[in-house]
């Protein structure tokens, strides 16, 4: 279909994996956090926004090089775990899922921030007071009134864990099935001169980003509307 | 504007372009010759102050494709002389391929002794959990790991555990990081003295195509004479002697 081999179907599958992992354990990470720092003004609150923004100024390279030594055998996280039996994280899938979570944690966190700001507190201490417990505030309460915030957080996460790159080529090692994510596909198809292969695969992302792109921006405009 | 301020801008603008056009290249190399090159430069600045040029290094499949999109590279050392040829026959090429050396792959670990390690052991000794190589679409270091595995029939049993380098320095990094426990990588690297606290054992050259190595200049350095001095540099005897320190096997 469309001209693609197996070869890039299979980095089609994993990038999707990849994304809907990162996803996933993103929302279930920045909620807490985005509501936390949501909550208040202290200094420690602003430095931990300040370390969560640091991918969006970090040159992937530098994330890409502190990973691969934190991660491999002889790094603290990678060491531990083989300490402990396990296989460091360098060159595998759960080591770029790792780096994905990190990289792509500010298009998480700050659409939530934003999100509960707006929402305030007035609505939950309403809902306390009429009973409600943690989760019945959430499920009921805040998750309605700021689903505009999740589904621009979970789009752009997922969106933009397509688009890394630098991290997963340092850290990820080219393995088909496993690390070699579309971006890094393209990469090789270009280096190649395969740029047949290259162009189907970067038609495809480039309608793939417009789209989502275009969805979160009607999202955004349809939620703030609805406020008014 | 004060008339003087025009005046110095001026002079810039105008003393730029000739001295730049007269003097100034830049190089591309295959990653192999990261340590040999930066040597043999070092020599080349001593015999020529007043040239000015870079050297970037990357594998020769990429450089390939960005001369052909119209990378501003003067000269062109390739790991292998079909890429050269390739230009050549693009029409992007003033000089006619020429061969600079032959190169050898070694096997490489840091953490266990390579010198013991056959080619067989990558297939079977337990220790071994991920082998890097170059990237065999472009990189000629990783075409000749690749069939060198293929000729020894071990490809199918030690896939799994590969893992690619974009090009052959990074392959060596991923090795030195200890993230892959063993590596193939070029001869050169392995000599280079940082890493050559590491024993290495070369792989023989029968089990693969040799990694002729070859350079050219390129189309638009056609009438720069100091691109084409340093081309000829690494055919006089001190580069071939750092070129022959590094492992290479010279032409002729």
């Amino acid at each position: 279909m469309f001209g693609l081999g197996p070869e890039d179907w299979q980095a089609i599958r994993l990038t999707f994996r990849l994304c809907l992992y990162t996803t996933l354990i993103l929302l279930v990470i920045a909620t807490p956090l985005a509501w936390w720092l949501s909550s208040g003004r202290s200094a420690v609150r602003v430095a931990v926004q300040a370390v969560v923004a640091l991918p969006l100024v970090l040159p992937p390279t530098v994330l890409g090089f502190y990973l691969l030594i934190a991660l491999g055998p002889r790094g603290f996280i990678g060491g531990s775990l083989e300490a402990i039996g396990l296989q460091h994280l360098a060159f595998s899938f759960e080591g770029i899922l790792v780096a994905s979570v990190l990289y792509s944690m500010p298009f998480a966190v700050q659409p939530l921030t934003e999100a509960f700001n707006n929402l305030g507190r007035r609505p939950v201490e309403v809902a306390s007071s009429l009973g409600a417990g943690p989760i019945d505030r959430f499920v009921s309460v805040i998750l309605p009134l700021t689903r505009g915030g999740f589904v621009v957080a979970a789009t752009l996460t997922f969106a933009h864990t397509i688009g890394e790159f630098g991290v997963i080529l340092m850290l990820g090692g080219s393995i088909p099935g496993e690390t070699k994510v579309l971006s890094v596909l393209i990469y090789d198809h270009a280096e190649a001169m395969n740029y047949d292969a290259a162009h189907r695969l970067s038609l495809m992302l480039l309608v793939f980003a417009f789209f989502t792109l275009f969805l979160v921006y009607g999202m955004t405009r349809r939620f703030s509307v609805a406020r008014l | 504007m004060p008339r003087h301020v025009v005046a110095l801008f001026a002079s810039i603008f105008l003393a730029l372009p000739c001295s730049a056009l007269a003097q100034k290249f830049t190089v591309a190399a295959a990653a192999d010759l990261r340590y040999a090159l930066d040597d043999i430069a070092v020599l080349f600045r001593d015999a020529h102050p007043d040239h000015t040029f870079n050297i970037v290094y990357g594998s020769s499949g990429k450089m390939t494709t960005q001369i052909m999109n119209g990378a501003p590279y003067d000269v062109f050392f390739s790991a292998d002389i079909a890429f050269p040829k390739r230009l050549q026959a693009a029409g992007l090429t003033a000089t006619e391929p020429t061969v600079y050396a032959i190169g050898r792959i070694v096997v490489w670990s840091t953490v266990m002794d390579a010198s013991s390690l056959s080619l067989q052991d990558l297939a079977t000794d337990a220790r071994i959990r991920r082998i890097a190589i170059a990237q065999p679409t472009h990189a000629p270091y990783g075409m000749r790991a690749q069939e060198a595995l293929v000729s020894a029939g071990l490809w199918a049993a030690v896939e799994p555990k590969l893992v690619f380098g974009e090009n052959i320095a990074h392959t060596a990094q991923m090795v030195e990081s200890g993230a892959a426990e063993v590596g193939i990588i070029a001869l050169s690297l392995a000599l280079f003295p940082r890493l050559a606290e590491h024993p290495h054992r070369l792989i023989d050259d029968a089990l693969h195509q040799p990694l002729t190595q070859g350079y050219v200049v390129t189309q638009r350095a056609a009438g720069n004479s100091a691109a084409v001095r340093f081309a000829q540099f690494m055919r006089t005897e001190p580069a071939l002697e750092i070129m022959h320190r590094y492992g290479f096997v010279l032409p002729r």
